[in-house]
């Protein structure tokens, strides 16, 4: 029977010849990771089991990426509880301040999480790794805690949605607006319980970064998982990283599909999620004037290098316009390192812009920048819900880099190349 | 098992950030959890709801993170049961292990009012507004489910077989 990449990923890890969707199957995990808001109570419930060890020292993270470096005394003892489990069980992917990254961003890029795995995570932007070709996606501190003792964890097979992008795109239009303009479409509960396989020759096309970055919003379609299929560009970016052997899985030609989605994105604008919802989305050259208060550039979305590189190229020689506030975030060490020797760090200290060490911070209205009363912000980040980034009555607008670089410099938000 | 309490009715895609600000996650103290419930959505919910109370809510409820905060904060403030046409999938599977009861039945949904009295049967997967008298049928809640939710959770549950096959912690 013909199968998608997602199915033969499960059945692979089931140890079966093949499944189907809705069929209920308990699978082997290779990776399994937490963080400092979501491990404590994996961790509690690890011990409430009565369980001694971890299935397997070298498959596990712990990444304190969330509040760190730790904004107060409870989210410390958070952390210390990652700490002390991760002493205890010897596990080998534990990153104290020096060395953490945002966990989507770090993972991938140390070469954990490989094509083929079947990762979960306490964290529901696991589905990142969906741009490396894997079946990874978000669950709960329990899961995660099962999945600590026992390696395993059971799915029901979804049912996978194709979207297939058509084109060519245009300058300033990346893998963020693909995917705000997919979820916009469908809406934030289109893709839910549903793999969503992302396709076509703009993905061909498409840098890891970008395909990070798609793979990443799945959840805020309520999917499962956001899949790519592994290509040159794949093993391009794992060779040299890789941790463990991986595997390249396809689907088959004649694999079934809930639904394809098939657009022509040649003539695609960079896209905004306005407040509050990541489907609320719309063309930035159909915005009316917005100003903003605060510009946030970074994340689990667009923390990489490339996403700053984007910003650098829009700020250079520019300054952020007074009473904005630009915070640019490299998602891990290895990026700032990288982006310090590249002369980025010189365009954003001359632009007025500052550079947070690594952190999930703001994203999430945890510390490192948050917003007051009628605030208005616009981030990389992925989500705009109700008090997101801080007060309730603040906003958030979701872009692409360039776009949020544009709008620091405008202090409104504008397209690119109208800076 | 039988729940009795207040509607609480909220619209659609309730998200997670706004059944527990990730502003409170730097704790998992299920106390501080619950006086936050609700907040950005309804400031004094917490403060309002009673033990046993019902939210009753539209689609996608519980989408974004995987923080299992979000049942936790809505068992620890006393809510019975959630009420939903659709759940995340996320949310979904917390729930359950967290022991937070939850039903998706859309008719429920559209007819029940904020303040209504409500009472669901698990077993039968029965929904009766007490105040209006009448009945919507949602999916049962099969047996060892009842039992994992009377335990309080996947690890209760979980430890409970085990001590009851034997085996000593």
């Amino acid at each position: 029977m013909a199968m998608t990449i997602s199915e033969k990923i499960l059945a692979k890890h089931a140890g079966k010849p093949q499944v189907q969707p809705d069929e209920l199957v308990e699978v082997r995990v290779d990776f399994a990771l937490g963080n400092d808001i979501t491990a404590p109570l994996a961790i509690e419930a690890f011990r409430l089991a009565g369980a001694k060890h971890v299935f397997d020292r070298e498959r596990i993270a712990l990444v304190p990426d969330h509040f760190t470096p730790n904004k107060d005394i409870a989210s410390a003892m958070q952390v210390q509880v990652l700490r002390e489990f991760a002493r205890e069980q010897n596990l080998k992917y534990f990153f104290e301040v020096g060395r953490v990254g945002v966990e989507h961003a770090l993972l991938p890029e140390m070469g954990l999480v490989l094509p083929g795995d079947v990762i979960i995570g306490a964290d529901s932007h696991t589905c990142t790794y969906g741009a490396l070709g894997a079946f990874a996606t978000g669950v709960g501190s329990t899961d995660l805690a099962a999945a600590m003792m026992s390696g395993r964890v059971w799915f029901r097979v979804p049912h996978t949605m194709k979207f297939v992008y058509r084109g060519k795109l245009k300058a300033w239009v990346g893998g963020k607006d693909l995917i705000l303009y997919t979820i916009g479409q469908i809406g934030v509960d289109g893709a839910r319980y549903q793999a969503m396989e992302l396709t076509g020759e703009v993905i061909d096309a498409l840098p890891m970064a970008d395909r990070l970055t798609m793979s990443n919003m799945a959840i805020e379609a309520g999917a499962k998982v956001g899949i790519i299929p592994p290509d040159k560009t794949t093993e391009e970016y794992v060779k040299g990283r890789a941790q463990r052997p991986y595997e390249f899985y396809q689907s088959d030609a004649d694999a079934t599909y809930a639904a394809v989605y098939d657009w022509d994105v040649s003539s695609f604008e960079p896209m905004v999620a306005l407040p509050h919802s990541p489907g609320n989305v719309r063309p930035v050259t159909e915005l009316p004037d917005i100003t903003v208060h605060q510009v946030v550039i970074g994340s689990c979305t667009n923390g990489r290098l490339e996403d700053l590189r984007d910003a650098a190229r829009v700020l250079k020689g520019k300054k952020v316009a007074p009473h904005v506030r630009c915070l640019v975030i490299p998602a891990t060490q290895d990026i700032y390192r990288k982006a310090m020797d590249e002369g980025l760090f010189q365009i954003f200290l001359d632009a007025e812009a500052a550079i947070s060490t690594p952190t999930c911070g703001p994203c999430l209205g945890g510390h490192m920048g948050i917003l007051a009363a009628g605030e208005r912000a616009v981030a990389t980040t992925n989500r705009n819900f109700v008090g997101r980034m801080g007060h309730p009555e603040s906003e958030v607008y979701l872009s692409n880099p360039a776009v949020a670089a544009a709008s620091a410099v405008a202090g409104k938000i504008i397209h690119p190349g109208n800076v | 098992m039988q729940i009795r309490g207040k509607a609480w009715k909220f619209g659609d895609d309730v998200d997670t950030d706004a059944i527990i600000p990730a502003r409170y996650l730097n704790t998992s103290d299920s106390k501080i959890l619950a006086a936050h419930c609700m907040e950005d959505a309804d400031p004094e919910f917490a403060s309002k709801v009673g033990t046993g109370d019902i939210i009753v809510a539209g689609k996608n409820f519980g989408c974004g993170s995987s923080r299992e905060h979000a049942p936790i904060a809505i068992k620890a403030a006393g809510v019975g049961c959630v009420i939903a046409q659709s759940f995340a999938r996320i949310f979904y599977r917390n729930a359950f292990n967290m022991g937070l009861p939850i039903l998706e039945c859309s008719e429920a949904v559209a007819a029940i009012a904020t303040g209504d009295e409500v009472e669901v049967n698990l077993d039968e997967g029965l929904i009766i507004n007490v105040t209006s008298g009448r009945t919507y049928q949602a999916q049962a809640v099969p047996p060892f489910m009842q039992k994992l939710l009377q335990a309080g959770g996947l690890m209760p549950y979980v430890r409970e077989q085990m001590i009851q096959g034997g085996h000593k912690f």
